[in-house]
């Protein structure tokens, strides 16, 4: 019977956020009747010793591949490891979780196999003769795809946090055997490998803050920001504005939010008095999180965040900046 | 803010547009209350056309109830606060072009705006990237403005709100409207159901949809109005203004160039027509941007760029085109907007097809209208219930929309006929009418014989003179006034096919008629009345002409123009008891007029009846036989000849045709046109026309329409019309004869169209007492008096016999007198020709 | 500032076609693909960044910028803003089976897209940078620029938002490339010729100036027909996925709300 190669995600050592769903999803795979054990692959020996209890989800072995190259990652050296630990053992099935290195790796190793590979996964439905029936999501997950994969070994990764990431309720108190490798690899695999590393500059600018402090018409003047502008240097944040504001010159273009403006994608984005008009929506519609401060509670803006607080910006701004700053002195 | 959602309103607004807004500020402002407004987006845009709107107004237009209401439109935007004054300049790089804006300055002047032309040094002073070396100059306004359409809705939603007369739901869709017996009953909406006596539908693009809810139709298309914003521009930035240059309209490439803060707006009206149908608008779910913001089809667009870049490359060569959309916007058939009660649901009112400029207006229209029965502005052009039924279907309004949308900037003829539609409504005879080379105008829809080109020999013998001026002669020729001679030396038969008949019968018939018309309709059996009926201000709702057949059967017959909206008002005031029975046989009878100094010895030939002055009197009826065929004659004249109108049941109308024709050939009938029965031989005889002379915003008196007495018997308007017999007229219909035709800009002789300015003898505008201004209601040939005739209401001071006035017309002022004060013909006075 | 030392740089650049719809995407009425009818197209949001990116590198370097795409007819209205926001080629490759329903899968898509350029290359010489974006818009693949880099034996980094070319320790011209991750960036060195998979935010991609559109419509396009290979992901239907409905959560109204709001921060790790 054959094997499901589970890629087990970590980064020198520690272990992806959503390194366990790979099991989860190689689980999912056994149920569907693909495969009949599950290999827990891991790359890289920095790993060794912090990986040791996939038994418990699932594993019944976990290959750790050994080289100098796969210390750190390295995406085609990763995806030759795999590649040559699926022609050696010729599993039934490779799987990872659809991250950035996940993704990646199964491209190269499916590329190198000159097999088919279906990223983002979020269901695996039955066999069907020799391909497996799935679904995967398209344009961030609005969109369903239903699919046939054919392969051999099938190569698909798991949409991040759909499957299970926790033990296995069928698998408690059971060990993984630990099977090391040491793989050899091509000349090229050396030619993609991380040189340096940089953390992020301080600079903060309206692309890439963690907060934005976003104001409109309901600001009322170029004064007005005052308030805006304290609460964003508190939370080392971004000031944004709406097209109004730039029209009414109260801000520069620079700082417009929108169709014609900068499109941002912050942890947090604070509207505070913009009706939310759909152009400005679309510069901003990939925040993580809204929070909406408005007089009007039926305007637009109101509707679309996940948050709302109803009232004068220009009071409650002051108070928000006043909390923090006690809540600073306290600590 | 989440109100309980209510199951009750006295009136359900739709749309919360500008003008959803409109209506619901100024309904409020009228005294309603317990209105509820609902839209499906959110506010204060929620997604249609007033969302992506240029918002700029360029007030002059030529036609004058859409001139009121856009200036009536600005002062309201300036009364909130929302306008922004920055003057426009309309460019020509044609000299018809040119020609056309001299014809603006006209209008301008009749409606008070202030406007001059410059030259191209002065445009370029004024906007100085512009490319003047390809103007031949401009039209400038400084009152053009931009105003903040979504602010204006949100203040006109406070102003009810503050009167507790609004609540408002968005994101709330209609789902259903309910009628019982022709009667608006209720809105289903996702969110409930609310029962009202009244509702308004102010959806723009998606109304056809909302009407076939209810069973009936807004005759409208959505259809796409391109606009690309392209910046930053640095000479714009530096304004540091929204807009701190007037706007640019490029007439002859359809576009306009509108600067907005730092970067400019090109939108066009130059591309194909667009259209989609209302249930294909993509919900705002499915919208990348909103609803009414499509994907910009860009090859459409890529002309206008080549001509925008030409106009302003300075600024226009390395800017980005940062937004480009296909913009939805309403089309209507004839381009005007759709208000008013529709035909077939009382109680649902239409208020749609209206763009920013005359929004807030139009708003306050709909809402004096549902409050008095009559809005202050004659909403004539406007009024939803102007269209006969098969012009509102989506094939007829597409095909209509199609042609007119490419001359949204076009430059129109006020003759200007449509190609497009045409030979859907002819007269059994119209192959008849064809052999001799007759030119369609439409009438109603129909297609109507404006002059015969085989008539052409006609003009070398009565030595009728051309129009040397090219815009003078469009949609005219000069055998019109040959045909008007000849008529009036011999005889001359008139297809009046176009004409609108209705049938009134049941105990009930002459007390209800009695109560809409000016006259007593108690005459004898066998007699007619020719009557003005009244709107409840004493304004012209229409006029016409009635025959009583039977104690209570009355034959009623109108112009072609005013069908619909003559059968709406009878509709709408049918007694509800059924005691009178009302029907519309427009399709069963076909007219034919016979008239001229030899109408009676053909007469004669046509029928054994007595057809003499003492067995057939003026103005009465009989039935009689053209050998087998029966026709009903009514011994009438609108254009100031002895002669009948002939009426045929339309399966005999063809054998009626030849029979005239043959009888008349003796005498050497000729074809007459509409030409003459419209214009020539109507002017001669001072005749009012419904809609040129006659509007809502005139009485009876002031047109010489007055009777002597006023019969007993109360009907609508009344009130109104005593009290305007009380009071000294403010202006009083007269003609007038132009005496020089010369041009002093290229001696070239000119020909009124009408629509001019009369001025004084200083070149000053007459405005009356009631802030009326004295226009050219009608203009045209006086072949038989050799003069050119105009029609115009002038001061009291100004209507006296011989007085030397002035026509501004194409931006120059030509000498005119008055002829005739009143109601008294310039030809035969004494109609001795006719009654003889 | 052309960089002499490296001078003439060759780059191209990959593209998909892509609707750009709403917040809800329709279907078909057989679920077979996207109901387009009243959808614009545009280029993927990241292939977007790397036609900028394109145009600066040879603006900056010298050399030329060639845009290639894989597409249905209607994919030339794509090459075309390429070019007119200064992108100097354009590659077509194309195929009847290919529409705006229905696009090929990855694996075909990639031997197409190797094949066109090996011919290109074989005639032209080589690209110094192929440029693809991350993942499609539409099918999120995340594999036809790593399948690829393997047929044309070059390397690849993916979820690049930085580029650098440069001249490597043996005197080879080289692109530095960072990569985002958790911490910050990871910085990869490729020796040319290479290829990278690149991310939105890479840059800000310009518009189209007037001159620029209008230059486009002028521009020739290379049109390559080239036939399928089916690889072995075969797209069924499609389904919509369960709205998500934002039920907006009331912190409270007027400067009495502060401390939720600021509570929010905290929970949201931003204080």
């Amino acid at each position: 019977m054959s094997e499901i190669l589970a890629l087990f995600e970590h980064d020198r050592g520690e272990p992806a956020d959503t390194a366990y769903q790979t099991l989860g999803l190689a689980r999912a795979l056994l149920a569907a009747g693909v495969g009949s054990s599950i290999t827990a692959v891991v790359i890289g020996a920095d790993a060794d010793e912090s990986v040791a209890d996939l038994g418990a989800y699932g594993a019944s072995t976990v290959v750790h591949l050994h080289h100098p190259e796969l210390t750190d990652y390295a995406p085609e050296a990763w995806g030759e490891a795999v590649a040559g630990l699926m022609s050696a053992r010729g599993p039934g099935a490779v799987v990872a979780t659809g991250t950035d290195r996940g993704n990646e790796v199964l491209a190269y190793a499916s590329a190198i196999a000159d097999v088919a590979f279906a990223a983002n996964v979020c269901e695996v439905i039955e066999m069907a003769g020799t391909s497996l029936s799935l679904t995967r999501i398209r344009w961030g997950g609005s969109l369903l795809e239903q699919s046939m994969l054919t392969g051999s070994p099938l190569v698909l990764s798991g949409a991040a946090h759909v499957f299970d990431g926790d033990p296995s309720p069928d698998h408690v108190g059971l060990a993984a055997s630990k099977e090391v490798i040491d793989v050899s690899l091509s000349e090229r695999a050396a030619r993609t490998r991380i040189v340096d590393r940089v953390t992020l500059s301080s600079g903060i600018t309206l692309t890439t803050a963690a907060v934005v402090v976003s104001g409109g018409r309901g600001v009322g003047s170029a004064e007005g920001f005052a308030p805006l502008n304290e609460l964003a240097e508190l939370l080392g944040g971004a000031v944004g504005c709406s097209r109004v504001v730039t029209n009414n010159g109260w801000r520069p273009h620079s700082d417009q939010v929108g169709q014609t403006g900068k499109r941002i994608a912050p942890e947090l984005y604070i509207a505070c008095g913009i009706s939310g008009a759909i152009q400005h929506w679309v510069g901003m519609m990939a925040s993580k999180h809204v929070l909406a401060i408005n007089t009007d509670g039926e305007a637009n803006m109101v509707g679309k965040a996940e948050y709302a607080v109803i009232g004068d910006l220009h009071k409650i701004l002051p108070a928000v900046s006043e909390e923090i700053r006690r809540r600073r002195s306290m600590s | 803010m989440s109100n309980e959602f209510p199951t009750t309103a006295s009136v359900v607004v739709i749309g919360a547009g500008i003008v959803g807004n409109g209506v619901v500020g100024h309904l409020a402002e009228l005294g309603w209350r317990n209105i509820v407004q609902i839209d499906k987006g959110p506010l204060p845009n929620p997604g249609g056309s007033t969302g992506h709107a240029s918002n700029f107004i360029f007030p002059v237009d030529h036609n004058r109830e859409m001139a009121t209401l856009n200036l009536d439109s600005q002062r309201q935007y300036i009364d909130m606060g929302v306008n922004t004054e920055c003057g426009g300049i309309e460019i020509a790089r044609t000299p018809e072009r040119m020609e056309e804006l001299r014809r603006r300055m006209v209008s301008a002047k009749n409606w008070g705006i202030p406007a001059r032309l410059v030259t191209p040094a002065e445009i370029k002073e004024m906007v100085p990237f512009i490319n003047e070396e390809i103007l031949l100059g401009g039209f400038y306004s400084p009152t053009v403005s931009v105003v903040d359409s979504l602010r204006a809705g949100t203040i006109f939603r406070e102003r009810a709100q503050a009167l507790d007369a609004l609540q408002t739901f968005a994101n709330v869709e209609v789902m259903d409207i309910e009628v019982v017996d022709g009667r608006v009953k209720a809105v289903v909406t996702d969110r409930g159901r609310i029962e009202a006596d009244a509702v308004v539908i102010c959806v723009g693009v998606w109304a056809p949809k909302l009407a076939k809810m209810a069973g009936t139709q807004i005759p409208l298309t959505p259809a796409v109005h391109q606009m690309i914003d392209v910046g930053p521009i640095p000479v714009l930035e530096e304004t540091g203004k929204e807009l701190g240059f007037p706007i640019i309209r490029d007439m002859d490439t359809f576009c306009y160039e509108r600067q907005s803060a730092g970067s400019m707006e090109v939108g066009s009206y130059a591309h194909r027509p667009i259209f989609m149908a209302a249930e294909e608008i993509p919900s705002i779910k499915e919208s990348r941007l909103s609803p009414t913001e499509l994907p910009i089809t860009m090859e459409d667009f890529d002309p206008q760029l080549e001509q925008a870049l030409e106009l302003m490359p300075d600024i226009l060569g390395t800017a980005e085109i940062k937004y480009a959309i296909n913009g939805l916007l309403s089309l209507t058939p004839d381009g005007f907007p759709l208000i008013g009660e529709t035909p077939d649901v009382k109680g649902l009112w239409s208020a749609c097809a209206i763009w920013i400029k005359e929004g807030p207006g139009a708003a306050r229209m709909l809402a004096e209208w549902m409050t008095h029965g009559q809005p202050e502005v004659d909403p004539h052009h406007s009024d939803i219930a102007r269209f006969y039924k098969y012009a509102r279907n989506d094939s007829h309004v597409r095909a209509r929309c199609a042609e007119h949308f490419q001359k949204t900037y076009g430059i129109i003829h006020p003759r200007e006929q449509w190609a497009s539609e045409r030979g859907v409504r002819t007269a059994p005879y119209h192959d008849r009418t064809e052999a001799l080379g007759a030119v369609y105008f439409l009438a109603g829809g129909m297609e109507r014989p404006h002059w015969y080109e085989s008539n052409a020999e006609l003009v070398a013998k009565f030595g009728v003179e051309d129009r040397p001026a090219e815009w003078d002669r469009r949609w005219w020729s000069p055998i019109i006034n040959a045909e008007h001679l000849a008529m009036k030396e011999s005889v001359g038969m008139v297809d009046l096919a176009p004409f609108v008949v209705f049938e009134f019968t049941g105990p009930g018939t002459k007390d209800y008629l009695q109560g809409l018309t000016v006259n007593n309709v108690d005459v004898a059996i066998g007699k007619s009345i020719y009557t003005p009926l009244l709107d409840v201000n004493g304004g012209f709702r229409t006029d016409l002409t009635m025959l009583r057949l039977a104690e209570n059967t009355y034959r009623v017959m109108t112009g072609a123009f005013d069908g619909p909206r003559d059968s709406f008002w009878f509709d709408k005031h049918l007694p509800a008891d059924g005691s009178v029975h009302f029907q519309d046989l427009t399709s069963s009878y076909v007219t034919i007029g016979l008239w001229g100094p030899n109408a009676r010895k053909v007469m004669e030939k046509l029928t054994t009846s007595d057809v003499s002055n003492d067995g057939f009197p003026y103005g009465t009826t009989q039935e009689v036989l053209f050998d087998s065929i029966p026709v009903r004659l009514f011994r009438i004249s609108y254009v100031g000849e002895l002669g009948w109108e002939i009426y045929a049941q339309t399966e005999n109308a063809r054998a009626v045709w030849d029979k005239i024709a043959a009888a008349g050939s003796e005498y050497g009938i000729v074809p007459v046109g509409a030409g003459v029965y419209g214009t020539t031989g109507r002017l001669e005889k001072g005749y009012r026309l419904m809609g040129s002379e006659l509007d809502g915003e005139y009485t009876v008196v002031e047109a010489g329409l007055a009777r002597p007495k006023v019969k007993s018997a109360d009907f609508i308007g009344k009130e109104a019309y005593l009290r305007h017999r009380e009071e000294d007229p403010a202006a009083i219909l007269c003609t007038l004869t132009v005496e020089n035709h010369m041009s002093a800009r290229d001696g070239v002789n000119r020909y009124m169209v009408g629509g001019e300015t009369i001025t004084t003898a200083d070149g000053e505008r007459i405005v009356d007492r009631k802030g009326r201004v004295s226009t050219v209601t009608t203009a045209g040939s006086g072949p038989s008096v050799g003069k050119f005739l105009l029609l115009a209401y002038l001061t009291p001071e100004h209507a006296v016999a011989g007085n030397d006035l002035q026509v501004y017309y194409m931006d120059e002022y030509f000498p005119v007198k008055v002829a005739v004060v009143g109601s008294t013909p310039v030809f035969d006075p004494t109609d001795a020709r006719m009654k003889g | 500032m052309t960089d002499l030392a490296i001078a003439d740089l060759r780059v191209l650049v990959c593209v998909k076609r892509v609707p750009a719809p709403g917040a809800r995407i329709t279907l078909t009425a057989d679920h077979s693909a996207i109901d387009t009818k009243n959808l614009g197209f545009t280029t993927s949001p990241h292939e977007e960044c790397a036609v900028e990116e394109a145009i600066r590198l040879v603006e900056r370097h010298g050399g030329t910028a060639t845009v290639l795409t894989l597409g249905p007819g209607e994919a030339d209205e794509q090459l075309r803003y390429a070019v007119s926001v200064g992108i100097s080629k354009a590659v077509h490759v194309t195929h009847p089976s290919l529409s705006d329903e229905g696009d090929w899968d990855p694996q075909a898509t990639a031997r197409a897209l190797a094949e066109v350029i090996a011919e290109i290359e074989a005639v032209h010489g080589s690209f110094d940078l192929i440029l693809f974006g991350n993942e499609s818009a539409d099918s999120g693949g995340f594999q036809v620029g790593v399948r690829v880099a393997r047929t044309l034996d070059r390397p690849i980094v993916n979820g690049i938002k930085a580029i650098e070319i440069g001249e490597g320790p043996d005197g080879g011209r080289t692109v530095t490339a960072q990569r985002e991750s958790t911490s910050g960036f990871e910085v990869y060195s490729l020796g040319l010729p290479a290829i990278l998979g690149v991310k939105e935010g890479l840059n800000l991609p310009r518009y189209p100036t007037l001159p620029g559109r209008l230059k486009s419509k002028k521009a020739d396009v290379l049109v390559q027909i080239i036939d399928p290979v089916p690889g072995g992901l075969i797209t069924e239907h499609f389904d919509n996925a369960a709205e998500l409905v934002i039920e907006t959560t009331m912190l409270g109204s007027g400067p009495e709300s502060a401390p939720a709001i600021v509570d929010l921060i905290e929970r949201l790790g931003l204080l």
